[in-house]
């Protein structure tokens, strides 16, 4: 199979490439990446190629990375399965997932971890990295079998939604995790100071709703800070929401420690104001925030304090989100606006595109030790290709996933993904 | 060297590279006592020795016994089980009222690390650790050198790995210093939750993996792993452990077609070491058993005054 993408815009910060070049695809690997006066050079005619893809006016890029998803399976497949969950990621324009481990019976032995990557395998589109957990069963009781999990396909640990209260645990995993230079996942989250559904504040006050501070994340980002400088091991913070977290994690890095951490953008879309009309698609852990720890993830991720956007795609059917807000599940989906949405990010000038990219392809892909994301002849033909300006409204009713709890329902939005090439492949 | 100065045995840190070499000299001449039809020599006559064992132990503390009655010295055995240290007797207690009935030398196992120096400060009889808590196990130290010398005609210059839980081990912290002051140069490996702070400041090395520390070695050393430190977070089972730190036959041929294996025992068969390597030909494990014996008598002969007092009987 022979692909030659003409007319658009290569977006490649890690050759601060931004320029109009032609793509040649043979199979699976990018052969050739040619400027408009080098194309005597082509590996093959536009004739010999099996698909010309026409990229005018489009931009592409190396292939998404969305580190933080859930996709319920084995378990709870009528919120998503690995299959929905996969095409809404192709949609989304993400080459790679990483599914966190929150599934019935959680992923903490290593045939659960083959069985999501084989399933994954065979639907053949976003390619899934799992992510196994800390302790059996999420319990906090122990440690998993890591090897052996990193053996049969695992990229990093975590407990997340029942993040390790136990400090020695969290002590020793990070230390046994260092055997293999494993990453540590830190859903970052004291779950007695959690006892709440919204964020602590006047809103949370005037909608009689329960709060849960700031600190309910803080401290947990910096217990986990002090035992990354004790253990040495790599550490990334999850879904970053508050001032208080980007200061210790800022602290983190200049002492020059191995720490990363992620945000997602509804933290840089959305606050605690969206809760107003007690919608419960405004409802996650952590909460959306103030307007003040909006702006510090703003800056913090033009900064490069916050290194990744992932989405934390929460799917949850219509049963869970249609209660008492009290009663309603946490979570969102993400992955088909997670790249509308950052990109306001770069309309609003706090980042540049090369910015985005890297926050959305390059830092996670080295963070996760995948293959290098470049567009560059001889590696993977991953590659992302999207309009930057292209209004168009979200509609949850056209989405791949299998479920639709989105508060961006209806938005319009400037940029659209046009076509996603995993391993060589056209997948739109 | 002409005598023997120390009181008592209480870790490798306090022994000289000559003090050692003298005792597992001593240990190479006694040894053949233990291969005679009459195992039995006059040489502590009269002294009195108790075993005071304050933690469970079989090869050590009939290592110890047998290495005394050899010498026809008297032994008393103490254990916790039994003794009146149950009933709520501090320890400083029991060891004054044993040291009220004039032993010589009292033998000492505890769980706490430094009960037997603590001991020493207060008593007259000479003290040999058997082992104190996470912190020295001397006399399985010297009984490994002398096995290691008998086996490769020296121990300067040699690679010497151990590998497993070096936090939780006395053999391990004994052995780095002990091999390392006469010349040795130990590596150590293990999962990192294993591997305590500043071990390389006691003088190892600290391998990245098994290959790393298993390839070059003359000797691989393998330490038990206890499953109840699975419930301390060390290591997540047993399976994993063997799958990445465990050694089969197969494997250590594969990374080293030399070495002799060493373990203190008990062994956990299936986890650290297979059965194949436990009793395959570069196995010293049994070796190491008999010389404990050689390197106890040698140890109560040098305490009780050594040649000095051998030549007064």
């Amino acid at each position: 199979m022979r692909i030659l993408i003409e007319n658009g815009t290569v977006i490649d910060p890690q050759q601060s490439l931004n320029d109009i070049r032609t793509v040649f695809i043979e199979n699976n690997t990018i052969v050739q990446v040619l400027a408009p006066n080098e194309l005597s050079n082509a590996p093959f005619s536009k004739e010999e190629a099996d698909y010309v893809y026409n990229a005018q006016d489009q931009l592409i890029c190396p292939g998404l990375v969305d580190i933080h998803v859930h996709f319920r399976d084995p378990g709870q497949e009528y919120k998503e399965t690995i299959e929905t969950g996969c095409k809404a990621a192709t949609y989304g324009g993400f080459t790679d997932v990483c599914c966190m481990p929150n599934t019935l019976p959680i992923n903490d032995q290593p045939e659960i971890t083959k069985y999501m990557i084989e399933k994954a395998r065979s639907v053949g589109m976003t390619r899934l990295h799992p992510v196994a957990a800390i302790s059996p069963g999420s319990k906090g009781k122990g440690l998993t079998e890591m090897g052996l999990l990193l053996n049969a396909g695992a990229c990093a640990f975590s407990d997340d939604g029942q993040p390790v209260s136990d400090p020695q645990l969290m002590r020793r995993a990070m230390e046994y995790a260092r055997s293999f230079d494993a990453l540590i996942i830190s859903h970052c989250e004291d779950l007695r100071l959690a006892e709440g559904v919204m964020n602590e504040g006047s809103i949370s006050t005037r909608m009689g709703l329960a709060g849960i501070p700031n600190a309910a994340e803080s401290v947990m980002v910096m217990r986990d800070i002090a035992l990354c400088e004790l253990t040495g091991a790599r550490l990334h913070i999850a879904h970053v929401s508050t001032a208080q977290s980007v200061e210790a994690i800022k602290f983190a890095k200049d002492k020059g420690l191995p720490v990363t951490a992620e945000t997602a953008p509804h933290y840089f879309t959305l606050t605690d104001s969206a809760v107003l009309e007690y919608d419960t698609h405004a409802k996650m852990n952590p909460p959306l925030r103030t307007e003040t720890d909006r702006e510090a993830i703003r800056q913090a991720l033009a900064e490069g304090v916050i290194d990744v956007i992932a989405t934390d795609h929460a799917p949850h059917s219509g049963l869970e989100k249609m209660v008492p807000y009290d009663q309603a599940a946490n979570g969102i989906i993400g992955l088909e606006t997670s790249l509308a949405l950052s990109l306001k990010l770069v309309h609003d000038r706090m980042l540049s595109l090369s910015q985005l990219i890297e926050k959305m392809s390059i830092n996670p892909a080295k963070i996760m030790r995948m293959p290098k994301k470049i567009i560059a002849s001889g590696y993977p033909a991953d590659l992302t290709i999207f309009d930057l300006s292209m209004k168009h409204t979200i509609s949850s009713k056209l989405f791949q996933s299998k479920s639709r709890n989105t508060p961006f329902d209806g938005w319009t939005c400037r940029g659209k993904v046009m076509q996603t090439i995993i391993n060589g492949q056209l997948c739109l | 060297m002409d005598h023997f100065h120390q009181k008592h045995i209480l870790d490798m840190t306090s022994l000289s590279r000559q003090e050692i070499d003298y005792i597992i000299k001593t240990a190479e001449t006694l040894k053949e006592i233990s291969e005679r039809p009459i195992k039995k020599v006059p040489m502590l006559r009269g002294k009195s020795i108790v075993h005071f064992f304050h933690e469970p132990s079989t090869r050590t503390r009939t290592s110890f016994e047998i290495a005394a009655k050899r010498m026809s010295a008297d032994t008393f055995s103490i254990s916790a089980s039994t003794s009146s240290m149950t009933k709520g007797e501090t320890l400083l207690d029991t060891v004054n009222t044993l040291q009220a009935m004039n032993p010589d030398i009292i033998v000492m196992r505890h769980s706490a690390s430094g009960a037997p120096h603590f001991v020493s400060r207060h008593l007259n009889a000479s003290i040999i650790n058997a082992g104190d808590g996470m912190h020295a196990h001397p006399t399985q130290s010297l009984l490994d050198m002398m096995t290691v010398r008998e086996a490769l005609g020296k121990i300067n210059g040699l690679k010497v790995s151990i590998i497993g839980d070096i936090f939780h081990s006395r053999v391990a912290r004994s052995n780095i210093i002990g091999f390392t002051k006469m010349g040795a140069t130990v590596t150590v490996a293990a999962p990192c939750t294993m591997i305590p702070h500043g071990i390389d400041k006691l003088g190892a090395r600290v391998a990245k993996t098994l290959d790393d520390a298993v390839s070059n070695a003359d000797i691989v050393m393998a330490l038990r792993i206890q499953k109840e430190r699975q419930s301390n977070f060390f290591f997540p089972t047993e399976r994993e452990y063997a799958y990445f730190y465990g050694l089969t036959y197969e494997r250590l041929k594969s990374m080293n077609n030399n070495a002799f294996i060493m373990h203190p025992g008990p062994i956990n068969r299936g986890v650290e070491l297979s059965s194949d390597i436990a009793d395959c030909s570069e196995s010293l494990i049994m070796k190491q058993v008999t010389n404990g014996v050689a390197i106890r008598m040698a140890l109560l002969y040098l305490l009780m005054g050594g040649t000095r007092n051998a030549h007064s009987n």
